[in-house]
Parts: structure tokens; sequence; C-alpha cells
């Protein structure tokens, strides 16, 4: 449904996205996932025929988004990061107005106003003025235009910003009611977002894919190792070194609490039998034996993080690290 | 309904909500209507003068002493009141992000750029008829040609036109509302300074092309009375031509 071949994009000699390939099949859900300035957007923008790509070509439902950019508009759903609303317009109105811009004709257009109102959960303030509006009902609105002309494919740059957990909650049940009969792309920086409503992730950093697959794969494609963790009731002096003598155990990490520790086994080998059996058998009294997953926040400072270090930036950014060039990215 | 009358029902929807409608529409009215009475009240102290000096009813040439004044100074609150009027078309779109809808939208530049400067015309020429008040009120007492008012509603129209024109150009170029309207004025006072060096210069080569591109010699002609096609092609051409260029602008936004 979505083709995008080689794709850059060059400000000046700055290059906001660079050699980007990707593939969305129809219904997929796709999460661009990566700090702010990646390249998240510009990529978006390209898609949505918004701007030209320097190089490469971007295909969507089949046409070119350089060559055909109506074809592409009129099967296109676009909410940008600032939601695109006129302020002096009611929501029905506005609505109305994209509506028509979309080109739906005039006898459909009340009903598909009516369905998308009470889609997104607009219906107490159709009749009010957008600019008296509040955040949440704005980001409303901007999805609301986004579906109006029921397109086959949506582009969402952070549609659930500036959202209160319920609302949060709403829109991403409505992104999940949608995917599926739609193909939708959406940015964030919320992780468990991604998790929670996609089907594919793909990480972006500083304008370059650093990796693309299911939420789950990727999780276990970074992992090198299983980890547990096990809680006891009687811990004795010396549990730790015991512990460790089991086979196929690599290592054993104290935490905070006396009476739990963390243990690091071979990938694949699930030892939950032998560890329960020799805690019983010691009479530390078992607690709690849960498998540790890595998740996903884990895996994006894990490949962004590896991404600096390789460009010869050995200090260790973290996730608050001020900017770097790829931050001045227009997003 | 086409993109263009949904886009040109917007606009003016937008238009009509807002203040700077009312602001620039009651001024415009106001002076007009100030600078009308002003030149009546003149013609009426000379025909005084004149009933004294000669004792007789002088017959006063009204489209001289009242119309033409009054297209002639109307040409100049123009000039500061149009830019007003069209600073807001693209410079709030692009401020407030809206833009992009209309970029995402299957519709095209053309679209746009007629649709907004068909808005603030329909609007102008609705101001202006407004004004055609002073010369229906003047006709019960008075008597004077209407030929030549027709003329001169004709270049104000064009004159407007044109500098609304400038006003959506200067709009296009930047983000900033009040940048737009200075831009749109530099714009508009260049080409009526243009006139002016072109009389400096005489009437050789340069000379001729400068009066040429300034507005001041057709305006002129065509409030004299003078319905001449080289005129109304000049405006025409020049509307079209400084919308060209706003397409241009507008079109060179979506690569940065």
């Amino acid at each position: 449904m979505i083709t995008v071949r080689h794709v850059s994009k060059h400000y000046g000699r700055h290059a906001a996205v660079h050699d980007v390939t990707f593939h969305v099949q129809k219904g997929d859900v796709l999460a661009f996932l990566g700090p702010n300035g990646a390249g998240k957007t510009t990529t978006m923008r390209i898609l949505a025929c918004v701007t030209p790509p320097s190089e490469g070509t971007a295909h969507v439902a089949g046409f070119d988004c350089l060559e055909q950019p109506m074809e592409v508009k009129r099967r296109l759903g676009y909410l940008p990061e600032t939601p695109p609303l006129y302020q002096e317009l009611t929501v029905n109105e506005y609505l109305t107005f994209v509506g028509r811009l979309k080109g739906i004709t005039s006898p459909r257009l009340p009903s598909r106003t009516a369905h998308v109102i009470e889609q997104v959960g607009l219906g107490p303030v159709r009749h009010r003025v957008i600019g008296h509006l509040s955040k949440g009902y704005r980001q409303r609105v901007g999805l609301a235009q986004a579906l109006i002309h029921d397109p086959p494919v949506l582009i969402l740059d952070e549609p659930t910003v500036g959202l209160d957990p319920k609302q949060i909650r709403e829109i991403r049940g409505l992104i999940k009611s949608l995917s599926g009969s739609h193909t939708i792309i959406l940015s964030t920086h919320v992780l468990p977002e991604a998790t929670a409503i996609c089907t594919r992730v793909m990480i972006i950093h500083q304008g370059r894919i650093v990796a693309e697959d299911s939420p789950e794969r990727l999780s276990a494609r970074m992992r090198q190792s299983d980890k547990l963790s096990l809680t006891v009731k009687r811990p004795s002096a010396d549990w730790l070194d015991r512990l460790g003598t089991l086979p196929g155990i690599l290592n054993v990490f104290p935490t905070a609490q006396r009476d739990t520790c963390t243990i690091e086994c071979q990938l694949g080998q699930d030892l939950r039998d032998e560890l329960s059996r020799f805690v019983v058998s010691h009479g530390y009294g078992l607690l709690e034996l849960t498998p540790l997953s890595l998740s996903l926040e884990d895996v994006f400072l894990h490949l962004t993080q590896r991404e600096e270090r390789s460009e010869g930036n050995p200090a260790d950014p973290g996730p608050d690290a001020p900017a770097t060039p790829g931050e001045r990215a227009a997003t | 309904m086409t993109p263009f009358r949904t886009l040109l029902a917007k606009e003016l929807r937008c238009l009509f909500v807002s203040p700077v409608l009312y602001v620039v529409g009651t001024t415009f009215l106001f002076v007009s209507g100030l600078i009308a009475h002003l030149m009546v009240v003149n013609a009426g102290h000379q025909a005084v003068r004149l009933l004294q000096i000669q004792n007789t009813y002088a017959r006063l040439n009204l489209n001289e002493l009242v119309f033409r004044s009054l297209f002639d100074s109307l040409d100049f609150v123009l000039m500061f009141l149009l830019p007003i009027l069209t600073m807001r078309l693209f410079a709030e779109e692009r401020k407030l992000r809206t833009f992009e809808l209309l970029l995402t939208s299957p519709i095209g530049i053309n679209e746009i750029i007629s649709a907004k400067y068909m808005s603030v015309l329909l609007i102008y020429c609705g101001l202006l008829s407004l004004t055609a008040l002073t010369p229906a009120l003047l006709s019960l007492s008075g008597s004077f040609h209407w030929a030549p008012i027709v003329t001169g509603y004709v270049a104000l129209a064009l004159q407007g036109g044109l500098f609304l024109a400038c006003g959506v150009l200067g709009s296009a170029l930047t983000e900033n509302q009040v940048v737009a309207a200075f831009l749109s004025f530099g714009m508009i006072l260049v080409i009526w300074l243009i006139g002016g060096l072109g009389s400096v210069l005489g009437d050789g080569t340069l000379g001729t092309i400068f009066s040429y591109v300034s507005f001041t010699e057709h305006y002129d002609r065509l409030v004299r009375g003078l319905l001449d096609a080289k005129d109304v092609v000049y405006y025409v051409s020049g509307i079209v031509l400084t919308l060209f260029t706003a397409h241009r602008v507008v079109d060179s936004h979506r690569w940065h």
C-alpha cells in the first residue's frame, strides 16, 4: 500500500532523511519511533505530498507522490503535528469545509460529518467554535479531519500528544479499530503506544532507519540472554552464590531487596523448573519467579545510543541528550 | 461545490468574522464619505463666490470639482488600507499551520490563490459599490456627466484589484502579518514612484517604460473619462503577473 524507495530529503547541506526504504502492507499499522528531529515528520510530509523528496520515490496506494499527487491526496488522511484548525469556524462548519475540499459529494457530506463526529467523540462540541475548545478536543477535530473522506491510508503525526490518559485510551482504541481496513502510519515517541497499537515498528534515528520489525520480535532480537527475576521468603547469607552454581546460569545479580535477585541465563534455555526445585529443596521458600523481557524502551535506547557511539560520540547521551545536528531537521 | 467555491465561501466566512474587515471597511467608507463631503462643500463655496462676483448661478463642473478629486484621493486611501485587508490571507495560514490542510487536499495552488484573491476582491468591490451613494445623492440636486464617473469606478476597481494582487503576493512571502502588510505597501509604493521616475526621465525609452509600468498614467486617463483598452490591459496583465508570482512563491514553500 505504501512503498518508499531510497528516499532522501536535504535541507541545504543537512540531510533530514537519508536513504530510507520501507514497505507497508494493506491493513498494517506502522509506528515511526525516534527522538525529536529524527526525520519522522519529514518522511510523513513526503508521503502526504506536502514536500517533495530530494531523491528516491514514494508511492501511496499505487500512485507516485511526486507524479500523481492529486490521486495520492484523495486516498490519504493526514494529521500534522499541529492540527490544521481554523479557530473561527465551528466543529461542524470546519468538517463540512474539509469534506468539500476532499471532494465528498454534497449528498454524502452530512452523513460523513455526523459519522466522524460520532467516531472521535465530538458530539458535545459540534456546534462550538474551534478556538474555544480544549487541547484534547482540538486534537480530536484534527483526527476527524483526517478521517472525513474515509481514506484507505492514514498518516498521523503524534496523534495522542497532549491528551489525558482517558482520551489517549479512546484514541488508541479508535486507531486500533481502524487498522485492518485502513493502512496507518503514525509517529510517536511514547514507546508503550507503539507496542499497544502497532503491528510494526520502525526506529528512525538521524534520518536513517535503524531497525524495523514487530514490537515483540524487535525486543527478542535485541536479547542476548534470558533474564528471570526471583524472590524468595527466607534467603540465607550465601544464597546468591549457591544459585550461581546451577548449570545454565550465566550470572546472578543482587537487587536492592535482599530477598530478590535477577538471574541471567543462556538464551532459549528455560531454567524455571530447575530453579524452582533448587529453591524449594534448599528451603528458601519460593515467592515469585518471572521471566523479564526487554521492553521496547530498552531496545530503542540501545539502538539509538549504539548509533551515536559508533559515530565517534563516546559519551553516552541518554534519552534527554542535547540536540544533535539531526534535531534541527524540520519536524 | 467545486473546490474554488468551497475555498471562496470559507475565506469570506473568515473575513466576515474577523475584525479586520470591519475596521478596514469602516475606515474606507468614512474617509471616502468625508472626502466627498469636503469636495462638495468646496464646490459650494466656489458657487457662492461666483454668485457674489458675477451675480449669476454658475454651472459648476462637478465631474472636475468633486469626482476627480475624490477618485484621486481614494487612490491613496486604498494604498494604505488594502494591504491590511490582504495581510492575513497566506501569512495566517502558514503561521497557524492550516496551510498543510490545503496542501494535502486534492486541490491545486491555482485554486487556492484565485479563491483567496477573489474573496478580497469581492469584499473590496462591495465596499466600493457602497461609495456610489455619493454620486447618487449628488445627482438629486446637481447635474453632471455619468460616463466619467463610471470609468472612474472602473479605474478604482482595477487599481484596487492590482493593490490586492500585491497584497496576496506580500502575504505569500512571509508568516508575519505585519511584515506582509508592509511588503505589499512597499510594492505598491515602488510601482507608484516608478511613475515619478519615468516623468523625470522624460520621453526617452526608459522614461516611457517606467511611465507605463507605473499605474499613475493609466489611472489618471481612466479617471478623466478615457476608457482605453491599453489601460485595462495594463491592469489585467499586472494582476495576472503578480498572482502568478504569488503562485510560484507558494509553490516554492513546499521545498522548504
